[in-house]
């Protein structure tokens, strides 16, 4: 279900690049006038953005079975011409060998750049930008009509454990790298647009400066990224190994989630440990971070780990693309266009998460009365816990005032 | 609080391992792009 929810996710926003070349020219458009080469109206579709049959020219980069034996005249051609050699280069079948190493160095024409950049400098940075924006507006909102959640009842000045020490190792672990992988993300995704403002004709200094001082910014920020991602990524583990017991759903959650939590009633539903709304949370770290993290990974790894031609597949062998009415998702991707996937992907994910990451801390710090401590001292007031989780309270609450003879293991 | 400074100075630790590490085992950005013959800082 989810790998089919992401697949969804997958087609759904990645659906503009992939599919900005809507339609095909005729199947067999006659070229006898151009003797088989492109002809105006290839160029004309082209510029409508429709996708042209290419295989014409794709394919027509020479015969080395037909080549002429090498003691013969024109022998060492391999039976290509120049022009079989340029199709060749430009559709990325031709033998070529380089000085530069890596595994797309003879990768010398790929398609995918300027509607990669285009892509990536407007849709991804507006609506992220926008959507980080709108949650802080709609929370501070909410912190206007609803105010602090407080504790409703007496407070009883006792405490309860509700993480041990290593649960809130885990969780900090995972809250600096987020939050440092965040803002480093977004210097690199923006920075360059920022310093633009400091353009101005009569003042080039200042530009100049800005300049210096992004310089510095980006390479800080790249090495902060990059590395502090491992931290980000061994957190998770650590944080899914520990909770994942506790936030298997339930039929608390149905119950809870029917009563919107309580938000605004006052009245708070039972909850376990985990209520269905942490239990959301807990699942969007683990489902988005873990996605994050795999085209992290891609981005790291430039061009060893591809992996959206073979998801491309899987998504068009499931059909998903004729459920909306797209033709299936273009699996020969080169090289290049696996990374600009990856970082789109890695973009747009990770703008979901910081948004959803925004309201976590929003509730778990200034939003709710109570709640911080639980991450703060690891211990929480009886009360908080009563009202928040009050099936888990009593577990707590039972054992907690249980007489020593019941705590401990009867002899069988 | 303890366990959350413990949490960020393991952060700090793990990032600069894993930049050592990395550079290490030849997956620095100048390893992985350009061969020997053209780098002019590592001798
Ligand atoms: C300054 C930032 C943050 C604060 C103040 C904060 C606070 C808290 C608190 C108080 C809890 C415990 C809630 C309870 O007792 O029921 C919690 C749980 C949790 N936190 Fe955070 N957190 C922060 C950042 C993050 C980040 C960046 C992530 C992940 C990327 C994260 C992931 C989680 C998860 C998965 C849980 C368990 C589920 C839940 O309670 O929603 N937290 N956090």
């Amino acid at each position: 279900m989810v790998r089919r929810l992401l697949a969804l996710f997958l087609v759904l926003s990645l659906g503009t690049g992939a599919f900005a070349q809507e339609g095909f020219t005729p199947s067999d458009p006659d070229r006898s006038a151009t003797g088989g080469a492109q002809t105006l109206e290839d160029i004309m579709a082209r510029q409508e953005q429709m996708r042209v049959d290419d295989s014409f020219r794709s394919d027509l980069t020479g015969d080395p079975d037909a080549a002429a034996p090498t003691t013969d005249q024109l022998g060492t051609r391999g039976g290509a011409s120049d022009p079989d050699l340029w199709r060749g280069l430009r559709y990325d079948t031709a033998d070529v060998t380089t000085q530069a190493r890596g595994p797309a160095a003879t990768t010398l024409i790929q398609d995918g750049g300027m509607r990669w950049v285009a892509f990536r400098e407007g849709p991804v940075a507006v609506y992220g930008g926008y959507l980080l924006l709108a949650t802080i507006a709609l929370l501070a909102l909410f912190y206007v009509i609803r105010g602090r959640i407080r504790i409703d009842g007496a407070k009883t000045g006792r405490t309860i454990t509700r993480f041990q020490a290593v649960e809130r190792f885990g969780h900090w672990l995972l809250a600096g790298s987020f939050i440092l992988l965040g803002i480093t993300g977004l210097i690199s995704l923006f920075g360059r647009k920022a310093i633009a403002a400091f353009q101005s004709a009569d003042n080039p200094e200042n530009y100049e400066r800005a300049r210096e001082v992004y310089a510095t910014l980006a390479l800080g920020s790249k090495w902060i990224h990059n590395n502090v991602s491992w931290a980000f990524m061994i957190a998770l583990v650590l944080i899914f190994v520990m909770w994942v017991w506790h936030n298997l759903p339930d039929r608390t959650d149905i119950k809870w989630l029917a009563q919107g939590g309580g938000i605004f009633t006052k009245h708070h539903p039972p909850a376990k440990k985990f209520n269905a709304g942490q239990k959301l949370i807990f699942w969007s770290v683990i489902v988005l971070g873990g996605s994050i993290s795999a085209s992290g990974l891609s981005l790291l790894f430039p061009f060893e780990l591809p992996m959206f031609a073979v998801t491309f597949d899987k998504i068009n062998a499931l059909g998903i693309p004729g459920w909306f009415g797209f033709s299936p998702l273009d699996t020969a991707l080169a090289p290049h266009e696996e990374m600009q996937y990856a970082q789109l992907w890695h973009a747009i994910v990770s703008f979901v998460l910081m948004a959803i990451i925004i309201a976590h801390i929003y509730i778990g710090s200034v939003g709710m009365e109570g709640a911080y401590d639980a991450m703060g001292s690891g211990e929480v007031e009886e009360q908080w816990a009563r009202e928040h989780h009050s099936i888990w309270a009593e577990e707590v609450l039972a054992e907690k005032n249980a007489p020593p003879s019941a705590q401990a293991t009867p002899a069988e | 609080m303890k366990a959350m400074l413990l949490a960020f100075v393991a952060m700090g630790l793990v990032a600069v391992g894993a930049d050592l590490a990395l550079d290490q085992i030849g997956f620095s950005s100048s390893d992985r792009g350009s061969s020997g013959d053209v780098r002019l800082d590592d001798g």
